[in-house]
């Protein structure tokens, strides 16, 4: 039973060969779903403030609504200057959830017929972690120069414990991207596995339980409980989709605001 | 398959990556495409970027601020309407109250004109009435006096004649005359 293969949603199939440098940068449907959630985003956007109504309709209201959500978002955790930010965090936050919405499709016209989540791959997350990070270090330094440093001494600790806590704050610092990569990855990868694992069972249960019924009852129904199961996933897995998006967008905004203000 | 209720799941896996073949890995562990993907990503991830900072960002600000400008413009609008209203409302009142004022002003002045001619004519009424009033008292005087004088001449000889008939002492009607004036000035003094 090929097709339960909780696994299989994760492959990456090349659709155009391509390769430059001496690396394999071929188009694959993990390429094709980024470029539908750029192609996506921006046609929706632009669709829904095409009247730029005074009264907004359904649409223009959706957009003004997440615009005002991030901003409010950036505003509060890194500040008036933080607004210098909102663009990044604007696109970081609506291209993750676009792509974790796409992946919630269980099939799609793409490569392979089935949906992808591009930010079920390590790779993708910590390439988005880094952009982040290294944005963080570069614009600390470039604005606050050595001051950036204050960052790893907390104002008011006891002189006895500071280098302790100094240690803790690289420490903490450092493991940055992993945490905020691996969060996004590992929510969307197991959220993923766990609901083909029990759309799987849907399948096996009735086919393994079809020739024990019970009275007038036919076997197969026992397919209903891990059905059940599946569908509840399923809401779980969009607020998931709609969670991480958020987390990494404010975890993005808190790491900046370290960038704006150092030594908070 | 020792691990009975895992076997479907460990089997699934061990099948992925079997269908794996050519890398052997877990799919999202795969390093082979890790470069194609990084590449892909920072194509659309800027180009994402650019049209949402460029274009679509912009736009939705500017509809947004221009909503709340036009709100507050319209709010302003609204408040100037009103006070134009309120003065409008004061001046009405002015005016209202200048009318009032003016009315009475007019009611006053017929008052006093009426007054004055209600004086005027009672006054005409007066001067005639005492002057008819005099004239009677006049003609009362001189008729008294008139009355008077009769009743002196009919004192007289009627003293005469009484003189005469007691003592039969003539007496004339001159002599007579005098001693009643005489009386008459005793009991007038």
């Amino acid at each position: 039973m090929a097709d339960t293969n909780p696994i299989k949603q994760f492959e990456v199939h090349e659709v155009f060969p391509f390769e430059a440098f001496g690396l394999n940068l071929a188009f694959t449907n993990s390429s094709y779903f980024m470029m539908l959630t750029t192609g996506l985003t921006i046609v929706l956007f632009a669709v829904a403030m095409s009247s730029r109504a005074l009264v907004p309709n359904r649409a223009q209201s959706v957009a003004e609504i997440i615009y005002g959500f991030v901003a409010d978002m950036v505003r509060s955790t890194a500040g008036q200057e933080g607004l210098r930010f909102f663009p990044f965090v604007f696109t970081l936050f609506i291209f993750i959830l676009v792509a974790n919405m796409l992946g919630m499709f269980p099939y799609f016209p793409a490569p392979g017929a089935h949906s992808f989540t591009i930010t079920s791959h390590l790779i993708v997350t910590v390439a988005l972690a880094m952009l982040v990070w290294l944005t963080v270090i570069v614009y600390g330094v470039f604005k606050n120069g050595a001051k950036f440093l204050k960052i790893f001494v907390p104002s008011g600790v006891p002189i006895f414990i500071l280098p302790f806590v100094t240690l803790i704050e690289i420490i903490s610092f450092v493991s940055r991207p992993i945490s905020h990569s691996v969060r996004l990855f590992a929510n969307m990868l197991a959220g993923h596995i766990l609901l083909k694992v029990f759309a799987g069972f849907i399948v096996m249960l009735a086919a393994g339980s079809a020739s024990m019924g019970m009275g007038e009852l036919p076997g197969y129904l026992a397919g209903v409980f891990p059905f059940a199961m599946t569908l509840g996933l399923t809401a779980l897995e969009f607020l998931v989709a709609f969670l991480q998006a958020y987390v990494f967008a404010i975890l993005t905004c808190i790491y900046l605001n370290d960038a704006l203000h150092p030594g908070h | 398959m020792t691990h009975a209720p895992h076997s479907e799941v460990a089997q699934h896996v061990a099948d992925a990556a079997a269908d794996h073949a050519d890398s052997g890995v877990f799919p999202p562990f795969d390093p082979t495409y890790f470069a194609s993907q990084l590449f892909w990503l920072a194509i659309f991830f800027v180009i994402l970027y650019v049209a949402l900072d460029r274009f679509i960002l912009p736009k939705i600000k500017t509809t947004i601020e221009d909503r709340r400008d036009r709100i507050a413009d319209d709010l302003d609008a609204a408040a100037q309407a009103k006070a134009d209203a309120e003065a409008a409302g004061e001046a009405y009142e002015k005016s209202l109250a200048e009318a009032r004022a003016k009315a009475h002003g007019i009611a006053a002045d017929t008052r006093k004109a009426l007054d004055a001619e209600i004086a005027k004519e009672t006054a005409g009424v007066e001067a005639e009435l005492s002057a008819k009033q005099e004239a009677s008292e006049a003609a009362i005087r001189k008729a008294k006096d008139k009355a008077f004088a009769e009743v002196r001449g009919i004192a007289a000889t009627a003293t005469s004649a009484v003189v005469a008939a007691l003592s039969g002492v003539e007496v004339s009607e001159a002599d007579a005359g005098k001693t009643v004036d005489g009386l008459i000035k005793a009991k007038e003094a």
